[in-house]
């Protein structure tokens, strides 16, 4: 265990930018759990008489059309945002993962049928198709999170399928079997770890692509209501106010928007380095 | 003519030296590698892996990786010192004078084009042969390295061949220019038995019939024996003993080699006669390697084995090793 | 040889894999069979070391397979002392009591080893899943096998690409031994090794034959190698056991055309400049539909006649112990006595 995070600090340690990528995935994680206690107002108190004021000691990111604090709303907006990524991710990486190894290394009609389904749903312009779901199911958080998880899927079915097939002909895959290996503990017990470096890094992509996807939805109304606080809804809302000078209240959200993908992405690369074994010395 | 009056080697490696520069350190490679090959002449490179015999080959092609350097020494192959000369002069070379087949054939091929137009763009190439005239020539180098078929197998890709075939389309691309020194890198590993012996009973063939000279990587002193003039054993990047091969294994001169003979199965009349090598090769990366790299395996080390320099002796009857207290 | 009941049995073995239709045949064509292993019988006494030798397409991995119990016989049966292993499908052996009996070290121990496996964690694997033990024992045990094959127990940490050749392969007869089987088939275990590090692992091998007084299998291309290490060999040729004897006279004296040859090619030390070698002209026959009254030697054999391309040939006695299936076996020369190895044909 302590080699473990031992390596874990060499590889922060090695490269700068992974380092700063868990350094701001961290503190994103720090706002979401803490939140609201972070937050220095209220994220949905509103003082009309401070509308649309920029950015200043009081307010660092100034106020919005109601007068709340935009800062405020951001930090709040953290644990919704990266609540609703994490939730999908895993979904569309447990139920994705599953299915492409069971159709990568058993074949035949498991394969069949999980690529028609994968190959369906890749048909479709997936942000559409989240839509289209979201309208059909009804407008809430839950199903915001049930349409980026199956948009996701596909992905995690085709990697998770080729790197099965690539390796149920291995030579341990039959050790183990000569071992005793059921061909289910051989799935999961034996081939799933030597995947998960390649799905980390996948996990870590989904995400940013999965926060942008709930704040799109968000920003064309649909998935999460005002005046729950939401980057994307927050960005929406701002949009009308560029033009009329008012800058500040769509750039910070879009920034934070952005920073949380920008960590994400990042974070790839370092957490592949840290989970596969064969990066270590 | 040189003074003794024998006609002067085609290659001559003088005091090679070469090193990697790698994440974990400096490894040296190879130290004062030099030996001559005459036009004509087979000469075997064995050693384990890690002796640096690959690097010897690549080396003298100029296909080295590029995070290596060579440090010191020269190569000299028809009076022109490779180490010098331009990659352009290089290029020119390869393919030309110089050839090379490598392992595991079916990989060294490229895999998307027929071997018949693979041979026919080395001689378009190298060869002063017309893009018209090339595919004729091809089939006909084919037959040279005795293909069943060869008008039919030249339209064929690598993955439908044989590794023995397959091998002999390398043998054809090689030897396509006729050039003057064909160096082959563990030619047969991974080949059956018989057509090893058919592969290599070709290369023999066609390098006498050409009068060219080569030079037989290989890890297997059975197969050295039985092709090669000469051998050179090389351990850790030391050229440890060169040798006539007849008197190489009546009477090997430094411990290595005799160890390395022990432990090899045709040798052995039962397994109890067969002997490890004790030790195991020193890490190249150290500071601190002794002057004799095989001082640490050696039963008859002395305290003087580890002072510089590594002594190299050339015995009366031309055979030369590296070991102050040989066999 | 004992008379023991013999600790592997196999009888009339053959696996047939069926080929896609072939272009141009029409749909209602039945599909091709590709005859991997074609009638196969030996035993396997107790204690004996048998090898097998052939080479790239004669059958002898799909053969050892089929013993270990990875893939299913299309006929023939595999006895395990008394009990019928052929009879329990490959997919359900997992479960059954026997594969403990009968374990396999393979040819790329690299590729034998799951990467994210310690070396511990890859040789419990088999005693987790084929039996009880507690926490300790099984430490104790997984200790144990690494002791008896020379695998340093500070190295029991490390994962694969940690390891050395020679270290990897100790994982890979660790990993096999743990489980105390009576019969190990180890496929080709030292080709992929250095020189030295070969003599190592074959010492080792005839040592715990002894001392766990195990039968091996020892598949190989390499003839040196099987002549030091066997009592016994089998040699094949497309999917059929063509000669079979033990090892001393066989190579002394083969009795089979392709023994023969084989045996020519072999670079032989001290041979400088080359032997006269028993050519093999051509290819193999093709494995696929191969016609059952033609020896499948037939077209590369110098002592080739009419009758060779129109029966197969019957397996014949040449000596007690020693067959081969051949209609000419090439017999000692008159006047050689039984026991003094008689130099083969060859300059």
């Amino acid at each position: 265990m302590t080699a473990a995070l031992r390596h874990a600090g060499y590889v922060l340690g090695e490269n700068p930018v992974t380092g700063f990528a868990f350094a701001l995935f961290f503190l994103f994680v720090l706002c979401g759990v803490l939140g609201p206690s972070l937050a220095p107002y209220h994220p949905l108190a509103s003082d009309t008489a401070l509308a649309l004021t920029g950015p200043s000691a009081a307010h660092w990111f100034g106020t919005d059309q109601l007068g709340r604090d935009i800062f405020s709303r951001v930090v709040v907006a953290t644990r919704l945002d990266l609540g609703i990524a994490a939730t999908s991710v895993a979904l569309a990486f447990g139920i994705g993962t599953l299915l492409g190894l069971a159709a990568g290394y058993c074949g035949g009609w498991i394969d069949r049928i999980v690529g028609r389904v994968v190959d369906t749903i890749m048909a479709f312009p997936l942000f559409v198709l989240a839509m289209g779901i979201v309208v059909a199911l009804g407008n809430s958080v839950a199903n915001i999170i049930y349409a980026t998880a199956i948009i996701n899927l596909p992905i995690y079915a085709r990697l998770a399928r080729a790197e099965a097939n690539v390796r149920r002909d291995a030579g341990f895959v039959e050790a183990a079997r000569l071992c005793g290996n059921g061909e289910a503990r051989i799935v999961l017990a034996q081939l799933l770890p030597n995947i998960m470096p390649l799905m980390v890094v996948q996990v870590s992509l989904t995400l940013g692509y999965a926060i942008l996807n709930a704040a799109g939805l968000s920003f064309i109304g649909l998935g999460v209501r005002p005046p729950t606080a939401e980057w994307g809804i927050m960005v929406a809302e701002g949009a009308n106010f560029i033009v009329s000078g008012e800058w500040w209240v769509a750039l910070f959200p879009g920034l934070v928007l952005m920073g949380a993908v920008f960590c994400f992405n990042l974070m790839g690369d370092g957490l592949r380095d840290i989970v596969d074994p064969l990066r270590r010395t | 003519m040189s003074p003794d009056n024998r006609p002067v080697p085609l290659l001559a490696v003088e005091d090679l030296a070469v090193e990697f520069r790698t994440r974990s350190g400096t490894v040296r490679a190879l130290d004062g590698i030099g030996f001559g090959l005459r036009r004509g002449e087979t000469l075997a490179l064995v050693g384990e892996s890690g002796s640096g015999k690959s690097v010897t080959a690549y080396a003298i092609m100029g296909i080295l990786d590029p995070a290596a350097r060579i440090t010191s020494g020269r190569i000299v192959f028809g009076g022109l010192d490779l180490l010098q000369a331009g990659e352009k002069a290089m290029a020119e070379m390869r393919g030309r004078e110089l050839a090379i087949i490598f392992q595991n054939p079916r990989t060294a091929l490229n895999p998307i084009h027929p071997v018949g137009r693979q041979i026919a763009d080395i001689l378009i190439r190298h060869g002063n042969v017309t893009a018209a005239q090339a595919p004729r020539r091809a089939v006909e180098m084919l037959a040279k390295v005795r293909i069943p078929d060869p008008q039919r197998r030249a339209a064929a890709y690598p993955f439908e061949l044989s590794g023995g075939m397959c091998q002999r389309v390398m043998i054809a691309m090689a030897l396509a220019c006729e050039p003057a020194l064909l160096i082959a890198d563990e030619p047969t590993t991974g080949l059956d038995i018989t057509t090893q012996a058919v592969i290599m009973d070709l290369i023999a063939e066609l390098a006498a019939s050409q009068h060219m000279a080569t030079l037989l990587i290989t890890h297997d002193l059975g197969l050295a024996s039985e092709y090669c003039d000469r051998i050179a054993v090389m351990h850790a990047g030391h050229l440890v003993e060169m040798a006539p091969t007849p008197l190489l294994f009546a009477a090997p001169r430094h411990p290595y080699t005799a160890k390395l003979i022990a432990a090899t199965p045709a040798e052995a009349s039962h397994l109890g006669r067969l002997a490890a090598i004790p030790g195991s090769l020193p890490d190249l990366r150290r500071a601190d390697l002794p002057a004799c790299r095989y001082s640490e395996r050696c039963e008859r080390v002395t305290s003087d084995c580890q002072e510089m320099p590594l002594l190299r002796l050339t015995a009366a009857d031309g055979r030369q090793f590296a070991c102050r207290h040989p066999l | 040889m004992s008379a023991d009941r013999p600790v592997l049995a196999v009888t009339g073995l053959r696996k047939l894999y069926p080929m896609g239709k072939m272009r141009g045949v029409s749909r209602g064509a039945a599909a091709s069979l590709l005859h991997a292993v074609d009638g196969v019988s030996f035993a396997i006494g107790h204690g004996e070391t048998v090898g097998l030798v052939g080479e790239s397409g004669c059958g002898k991995s799909t053969l050892a397979r089929l013993l270990a119990r990875l893939i299913d016989p299309t006929e023939g049966t595999i006895q395990l002392e008394d009990e019928e292993i052929s009879a329990v499908p490959a997919r359900r052996f997992g479960r059954s009591p026997l594969r403990a009996q009968i374990q396999m070290v393979f040819q790329d121990a690299t590729d034998s080893l799951n990467p994210r496996f310690t070396a511990f964690r890859a040789i419990a694997d088999p005693l987790l899943r084929l039996r009880r033990l507690s926490h300790a024992a099984l430490r104790a045990r997984v200790e144990e096998a690494a002791r008896l094959t020379g695998l340093p127990q500070e190295l029991l940490t490390r994962f694969p690409h940690q390891l050395s050749g020679g270290q990897k392969a100790r994982v890979g007869i660790a990993r096999a031994i743990a489980v105390e089987p009576r019969v190990l088939i180890l496929d080709e275990p030292t080709s992929a090794l250095d020189v030295s590090v070969q003599v190592v692992i074959l010492q080792l091998l005839a040592e715990l034959r002894q001392r766990l007084d195990l039968s091996y299998l020892f598949v190989s291309h390499d003839l040196n190698v099987v002549r030091l290490l066997c009592d016994r060999i089998l040699v094949m040729y497309l999917g059929h056991i063509v000669e079979s004897g033990p090892a001393g006279r066989l190579f002394a004296a083969p009795a089979h055309p392709y023994t023969q040859a084989l045996l020519s090619a072999v670079p032989k030390i001290g041979s400088c400049g080359r032997q006269q070698r028993i050519g093999l002209p051509g290819e193999p026959r093709s494995p696929i539909d191969p016609a059952p009254d033609i020896c499948p030697f037939y077209g590369r054999c110098s002592r080739a006649t009419e009758l060779c391309k129109s029966a197969m040939p019957p397996l014949r006695d040449i000596a007690p112990g020693r067959h081969a299936v051949c209609h000419f076996p090439i017999v000692e020369a008159a006047g050689a006595g039984a026991d003094s190895p008689v130099a083969v044909a060859i300059a």
